[in-house]
Formats: C-alpha cells, sequence, structure tokens
C-alpha cells in the first residue's frame, strides 16, 4: 500500500466483492435447499466490508469506533442468541429499526456538517435521513406492539390528516434544509418530525398486520441505506440498499397478497384488530375424545395436519412432531399444510416447525396441498381457525371473505384441537366446527398431542 | 465518482436484481428471507464508520458513534437470527 490511490483500489475491489457476496447469499437464501450457505456467504460479505473500511483514508475516532462496534455486536449478539423462535418477528423489526437509525445518522451528521455539495446530494441525505428516522421509530413501535409493550392501537378521529399533516412538514423542512444548507435547528426539527411521523403511522395498524408493515420498513430502510450510499459515495451501500430495497419491496407484496389485504388496505384502515362478528352458524359442535381420534388416526390411510399459531403458543410443536413420527412409522401418510398466514407472518410456522425438527420436504405450501384434502381421511386441525373456516368462500358479508383458505371441510374427517368453544382470534365464528364430519377435541395443544401419542403406542 | 446516469444505471440494475432474486421464493423461506435482507441492509454499519471517522464537534462525534452502535447492532443481529432460523431447514434425509 504505497500511496493513497493502491488503498482505494483495494478498498473498492472489497466492496465490489461483498456486493457480490450478498447478492450470491441472497439468492442461496431464496431455496430451502441452499439457505443455510446462503447466510454464511452474505456474512463473509459484510465482514470485508466492515474490515476493510477501518483502512479508509482521512479518518480518526477509531477508539470510539470500536466501541460502538464492539457494544451494539455483543448486544445484538446476545439478544439475537436468546430470543424465542416466536419472538422471531419483532426481533427483526427491533434489528430493522437500528439499521434506520443507522442510516439517520449518517444524514444527521452529513447536514450538520453543513458541507454543501450540491442539490442532488443534498435531496439525497434528507431522503435517506427521513425514510431512516420513520423507518427507525415505525419498528420501534411494530416491536413494542408484537412484544405486548403497546397494548391497544390508538386511533382517533382525522389521523390520517395528522399524519398529512406531519408529512407535509416534514417534506418542507427537508426543503428549506436542502436550499439553506446547515441550519442546526431546523435540522434538529426535521428529524423530530420525520421520528413523530413513524410512531403515528405505525401506532393505528392492528397487531394481526404487522408483519406487512415489518416487511415495509425493512424495505425501506434498505432505500434509506441507498440514499446514503450515494451520499458517502459508498458502492457497497449503494448495491446492498438497493437490492434489499427491491426485494423487501417485493416481499411486502408477496405478504400483503398472502393475507388477502391491500398494502394501503393495511396502512389506512385498520381491520386487523377489529372483532366483526359474522352469522350465526347453525348446528352443533360435536365432541370427541382422544381414544376415538387416536384410533381413527392410527388406521388412516393419509393424514394432514394445519397447525396454527396456537399450536405454537401451546408450545406443542414438539409433541405434534412425536405423534407424526409414530404415525409415519405405522405407514400413514403424514404431510402438514400451511397457510401463508398459519404464524405471526407468513413463513413464521415453517421456522416453528423446523425448530420440532420436522423436515421442511413433509411441509406444503397452501397452493400445493388444496387439492389433497379431498383424498385425506383425517384432518387434524391444531391452534388454526380463520384459514380453515368455510365462509371465506361463501359468506360475502364475513370479514374474512374472499382469503383463500385450506379446503380442510373436503377431508372425510374433520378433527379441530382447541381450548374451548369460544370464537377465535378475529371474533369470526367458523362454519367448519359445526359440519357433520367434524368433532371438536378439546383440550391444551401440548397435552391432547400427548394423550394421541398414548393412545396411539397403546394400539 | 458515482454521479449522475451512473449512480441511476446502479440503482436501476440492483433494483432488478433484488427483483429477481425474490421473484420465485417459496411462502416458507418469507420469514428468514426477511430477516436475511434485514442482515444485508446492516451495511449501513461501513458508513456510520466513515461518518464517524469524519466527525468533529461533540455532536457528530456523538451522533456518529450512535450510528455506528445502530448499524452494528443491525448486522450482528440480523446475522445471528437468521443463521438460527435457516440452521433448523432440514430435509427427511438430513434428519435422521
Amino acid at each position: 500500500m504505497r500511496d493513497f490511490v493502491s488503498m482505494r483500489t483495494v478498498i473498492e475491489a472489497s466492496y465490489f466483492v461483498a456486493a457480490i457476496l450478498f447478492i450470491y447469499g441472497l439468492k442461496r437464501m431464496s431455496s430451502p435447499v441452499t439457505a443455510r450457505g446462503g447466510v454464511v456467504w452474505a456474512g463473509a460479505g459484510m465482514v470485508v466490508a466492515t474490515l476493510v473500511t477501518f483502512l479508509y483514508p482521512g479518518m480518526t475516532n477509531y477508539i470510539l469506533m470500536m466501541i460502538a462496534i464492539g457494544l451494539g455486536g455483543i448486544l445484538a449478539w446476545i439478544s439475537g442468541k436468546r430470543v424465542a423462535m416466536t419472538d422471531m418477528p419483532q426481533m427483526i423489526a427491533l434489528y430493522n429499526g437500528m439499521g434506520g437509525g443507522a442510516a439517520a445518522a449518517i444524514a444527521a451528521v452529513e447536514l450538520f456538517g453543513g458541507e454543501d455539495h450540491g442539490m442532488v446530494f443534498g435531496v439525497l441525505a434528507v431522503a435517506g435521513g427521513m425514510i431512516g428516522a420513520v423507518s427507525f421509530s415505525g419498528s420501534l413501535i411494530a416491536f413494542g406492539k408484537l412484544q405486548g409493550l403497546i397494548k391497544k392501537s390508538m386511533r382517533f378521529g382525522g389521523q390520517q390528516i395528522v399524519n398529512l399533516i406531519l408529512l407535509a412538514a416534514t417534506v418542507v423542512t427537508a426543503g428549506i434544509i436542502v436550499v439553506q444548507h446547515g441550519e442546526p435547528n431546523l435540522v434538529v426539527l426535521f428529524f423530530l418530525l420525520a421520528l413523530v411521523l413513524g410512531v403515528t403511522m405505525t401506532l393505528p395498524i392492528g397487531g394481526a398486520d404487522m408483519p406487512v408493515v415489518i416487511s415495509l420498513y425493512n424495505a425501506l430502510t434498505g432505500l434509506a441505506v441507498a440514499f446514503e450510499g450515494f451520499v458517502l459515495q459508498n458502492a457497497a451501500m449503494i448495491i446492498a440498499g438497493t437490492v434489499v430495497g427491491a426485494a423487501g419491496s417485493l416481499l411486502t407484496q408477496l405478504m400483503a397478497k398472502a393475507m388477502n389485504r391491500s398494502l394501503a388496505n393495511v396502512l389506512f384502515s385498520g381491520f386487523g384488530e377489529q372483532a366483526a362478528a359474522g352469522g350465526e352458524q347453525s348446528g352443533s359442535m360435536k365432541p370427541i375424545d382422544a381414544t376415538d381420534v387416536g384410533v381413527m388416526m392410527a388406521f388412516a390411510n393419509k393424514v394432514l395436519i394445519v397447525p396454527g399459531y396456537g399450536m405454537a403458543v401451546a408450545q406443542a410443536q414438539h409433541k405434534v412432531w412425536e405423534l407424526t413420527k409414530i404415525l409415519r412409522e405405522r405407514g400413514v401418510d403424514v404431510k402438514f399444510a400451511i397457510h401463508p398466514v398459519a404464524g405471526r407472518m407468513p413463513g413464521h410456522m415453517n421456522v416453528l416447525l423446523a425448530e420440532a425438527g420436522v423436515p421442511y420436504d413433509i411441509i406444503y405450501d397452501q397452493d400445493e396441498i388444496n387439492s389433497e384434502f379431498a383424498t385425506a381421511d383425517v384432518a387434524l386441525v391444531i391452534g388454526a381457525n380463520d384459514v380453515v373456516n368455510p365462509v371465506a368462500r361463501t359468506d360475502p358479508s364475513s370479514p374474512i371473505f374472499g382469503m383463500p383458505i385450506l379446503n380442510a371441510d373436503a377431508a372425510k374427517n374433520v378433527i379441530v384441537v382447541k381450548r374451548g368453544q369460544g370464537a377465535g382470534f378475529s371474533g369470526i365464528e367458523n362454519a367448519l366446527f359445526f359440519l357433520d364430519q367434524t368433532r371438536m377435541l378439546y383440550g391444551d395443544g401440548q397435552e391432547v398431542a400427548a394423550n394421541l401419542i398414548h393412545e396411539i403406542k397403546a394400539l | 465518482m458515482i454521479d449522475g446516469f451512473i449512480a441511476l444505471y446502479i440503482f436501476m440494475l440492483a433494483a432488478f436484481v433484488g427483483h429477481e432474486v425474490i421473484g420465485r421464493v417459496p411462502a416458507i423461506l418469507h420469514t428468514p428471507l426477511m430477516s436475511g435482507s434485514n442482515f444485508v441492509h446492516g451495511i449501513v454499519l461501513v458508513g456510520a464508520m466513515v461518518a464517524l471517522g469524519r466527525a468533529e464537534t461533540p455532536l457528530e462525534l456523538t451522533i456518529g458513534f450512535i450510528g455506528v452502535f445502530l448499524g452494528a447492532g443491525n448486522a450482528v443481529g440480523g446475522y445471528v437470527v437468521t443463521e438460527r432460523m435457516l440452521e433448523m431447514f432440514k430435509s427427511s434425509k438430513e434428519n435422521k
């Protein structure tokens, strides 16, 4: 490293390699077979990019830098290792918020510095700062809601108008900063407005819609990182940020679609939490005991298990997998049917089942499995409710009308494992429970699964 | 300098790459993949390091410090949870 130019070349080459590793890693993460290696490739890219940044010309404050990296890294490492799989969505929100905050901090340093880099750079700096700050405070609210720290959804009349005014005020302040750069009070006001906007945008959104919002903030943080990358002339940030921005936007749309909601609907309506009562169901719910269910499943040809978030709350996934193994040893064809919103967010249920040891090749998506219910002897619904409710197909007045559901009602026998007789999370009565071929197996998910294992072993 | 139309070209191409990479992903990987992309924008750490490295006034130093702290949290936390989730994805053959 003889002079400035060659140092610059080493740095740029390393960023180039890092960008390739990020894209290759993400590509591998998009298939279950290669996913595990994918994150390691991306991780290598991150290490390369971080190490080489220490060589950046004209930098000081190395000790402070090491302390900050050490503190942030260790805290995140410990929390990331400890978090339960059921709490994963809010943890992602928290880390994402940190990224948004970091992007806003970069913008703040640039703006307080007050140097004039020209109009384009000014616009990109404030745009990245604003998006980053909104993503920061919004993600923290999302974290608080899913973690149960914020219980209520705060709504008041004219909330949309307040948000619009806040947005307009933030943009106007941003505009003034770009034109007459370096006014510290305005910069402070700008960031305060953006932070408040993130809070008021997120507070009214219900818990059930939160995953879509987290995904949106993830995409926004990516965009903020890309903008600050332009300001700092850092190619790795531009490319990684833009890739995440695009991928995150697509992922947000896919999630919203899987939940049968449009993005605008999620952001501006606030269903998610209102309990809209459905029509009354005729007929009665017919109970059954574990012995009968054990016999029914043990002598079935095909059993489809429909797990819901209730199963994870009851920590029943390990017992359910044990049950599955016993049945498979007896030659029963057992498959898991996963609705896109079976967990707290699309794909969350797969993570929870994977944690219990269920191999991914007996877990099927809704589209793959739905035609198989007609040939199944038993559909075991455990902790799921709305995702198997046939009124989504038949009753236009129902709030879930039009949502694609799992065709559990097509199976010869339907066994519903449920704590009590009440309506589910959304408060909508489930027509499936009243069908002729449906039997209710009341009890805690984990106990019920243990009982079933016991009964089948005794046969 | 990454400027003007060059910048626009990079932006456009990277956006298409992001879109393509995620395009055909099965729903079972949505959560880990969101977590993975969350990790990738942890590259913001690099920018925060540069901002702190050039900071002079106490205010800039404070903000820069917070930025690096947050960026490191994003990168490390994002990696740890993604790795933990993907580690569990095994097929029937590997499971025995």
